[in-house]
């Protein structure tokens, strides 16, 4: 019970980094890997106004912001200074961790609050009307969630999003009718990685700290739960991609949880454990085929 | 309608493969003029396409369209006096998108991009006319991904997208030579329809010498970055294959051996 309420929470607070890498990987077809900067200088940012006394929920939007800002300087990189898009992201991603630490004024910062108060985060209200503080960060993490794609959706069904999502498929198309490709790259980039800062911001207060090495591996869990939702759910439209998406990601938490629970399993081995699984959901479609070949021959047989 | 003037554009200059792909192309379409324009590879053709459409710049030169100079004008903001068709069936729709969906891209051609919805009902009942005049049953098939159709579905569609808002001038870019035969002719009575209907300026450029000498009220032959051959009304009616061919050894001095030129 208490490894699936984990879980959950953690499932659902990253399913918004996945939404995030979501939007570049398939919806853009780039490969971001700026977003491995955004979590860390949302999750930094977000301790850093926290304990410093901000209201959390303030803290947690400006998270947002800097993550939007690292996703303009890559699409600028990209777009403006013709830098490869996988290296404009990896640029940006380097120069983030020398901001974090700036924002952080060290490599590690904890969510206790100076002086006598108790410690603050955007779960407390929900805690101090009754709820166990495990439930509140589901609640929240699940209304967040809600909001953050009811919003999106909305937002790819206008003609701006609409656009956005055609630049993905064809440039010279979009081009051709009237579209600035650039700055809709742009615009998607800084949506993403905004996404991605705002899971950053939930998980350090979710965890009690934030410490600039956390984002590691970052593009790969979020491509682990877009890639277990495609398989698994083999999403056809936007929306359902979104919720095939968040399920994707808890079912990922769910089997580092139970991998970790193996007895000889340490707890640094969960980026080998991501890695092995994304391979392993990579070649979904591969097995499938080889099987299909070979239940077929035994039934000419 | 469209004016280019004295088009230079050299590929690589200074270098050993150097190439002037246009010495000084001078050309002026009235309104409701349909050239088209032929020549071999390397001739210039699809160089002066993409210097009117904006995917390459000129050294020298200026090209404008309806008074309007456009010679440096960034590709997606000239895109709104433009209507093109790529020769490839793939490069002009969004395989990933429904064709309501790639009909709203191209419906709001020109205009600025902002929060409303992407489409809306009364468009939908446009769309659906338009789609009846192809002929191709697509009208019952709004929501389907445009990846699901045929190449030559997709051409005709991409058509239909290039003249949906009315452009300035329309450019198509070999956008039959992808096709099979029987679907490349479809697709270019199509084009016909279409540009006899709205009597649009057109400019196609072809390998094809029928194709050529069958439509438009005018001919242009390309060689070597420069128009050699530029005629108009009953004189192009009147034209034949063979009086081409000779046309071409006379202005080139060379005797026509190339390539798809003499194919069909």
């Amino acid at each position: 019970m208490l490894i699936i309420q984990g879980a959950v929470s953690l499932g659902l607070i990253f399913s918004l980094m996945a939404i995030g890498v979501f939007l570049s990987f398939r919806i853009l077809k780039m490969p971001d890997l700026s977003v491995e900067g955004s979590v860390i200088l949302g999750a930094g940012m977000a301790a850093r106004l926290v304990s410093g006394g901000v209201n959390p929920f303030l803290a947690t939007a400006f998270a947002m912001v800097v993550g939007c800002f690292a996703g303009l300087v890559s699409g600028v990189l990209h777009t403006k200074l013709k830098i490869p898009g996988i290296l404009a992201g990896i640029l940006t991603m380097v120069a983030s961790y020398s901001v974090v630490i700036r924002i952080m004024g060290a490599s590690n910062v904890p969510l206790l609050p100076h002086g006598p108060q108790r410690v603050v985060s955007v779960f407390t209200f929900l805690t101090d009307a009754g709820l166990s503080r495990a439930n509140a960060i589901i609640l929240l993490s699940l209304v967040i969630v809600i909001v953050a794609g009811a919003l999106l959706y909305c937002f790819m069904g206008t003609e701006f999003g609409s656009a956005i999502r055609a630049t993905g498929n064809n440039q010279q198309m979009v081009r051709a009718q009237g579209i600035n490709t650039d700055v809709m790259i742009i615009a998607c980039l800084m949506l993403s990685n905004g996404l991605v800062a705002l899971a950053g911001a939930l998980w350090a207060q979710q965890q009690g700290f934030a410490s600039v090495d956390m984002g590691i591996g970052t593009i790969v869990v979020g491509l682990a739960s877009v890639i277990i939702a495609e398989v698994l759910f083999r999403p056809r439209m936007f929306w359902t991609s979104l919720i095939a998406i968040v399920i994707g990601s808890i079912i990922y938490r769910l089997i580092i949880a139970l991998a970790l629970s193996v007895d000889f399993m340490r707890p640094t081995d969960l980026r080998l454990i991501t890695a092995v699984i994304v391979t392993i959901a990579l070649c979904m479609p591969l097995i499938r085929e080889k099987c299909s070949k070979i239940f077929a021959k035994k039934g000419e047989s | 309608m469209l004016n280019i003037e004295n088009i230079h554009l050299t590929f690589d200059p200074g270098t050993p493969i150097e190439k002037h792909a246009l010495n000084g192309v001078s050309l002026n379409l009235e309104r409701g003029d349909y050239v088209t324009v032929i020549g071999g590879n390397g001739a210039g053709k699809s160089t002066l396409l993409n210097i009117t459409a904006g995917t390459l710049f000129p050294d020298k030169g200026a090209v404008s369209v309806d008074g309007v100079n456009i010679t440096h004008m960034p590709e997606y903001k000239r895109a709104q006096y433009l209507g093109r068709v790529f020769q490839d069936p793939r490069r002009g729709t969004a395989t990933d998108m429904s064709i309501e969906e790639n009909l709203a891209l191209a419906y709001r051609r020109g205009k600025t991009r902002g929060l409303r919805w992407h489409i809306n009902n009364k468009e939908r009942k446009f769309y659906k006319e338009r789609l009846a005049t192809l002929d191709l049953g697509l009208e019952n098939r709004l929501s389907d991904k445009v990846g699901l159709l045929s190449g030559g579905q997709r051409q005709a569609l991409s058509l239909l997208m290039a003249t949906l808002k009315e452009p300035k001038v329309l450019l198509l870019d070999e956008h039959t030579a992808a096709l099979d035969p029987k679907t490349a002719k479809k697709v270019l009575e199509l084009t016909n329809k279409i540009v006899n209907k709205y009597n649009l300026t057109t400019m196609m450029v072809t390998h094809n010498m029928r194709d050529a000498l069958k439509n438009g009220n005018r001919l242009m032959m390309m060689y070597e970055g420069n128009i050699i051959l530029d005629v108009k009304g009953e004189e192009k009616a009147n034209l034949t294959v063979q009086d081409l061919l000779k046309m071409f050894e006379t202005a080139s001095g060379e005797e026509m051996t190339s390539d798809r030129m003499l194919l069909t």
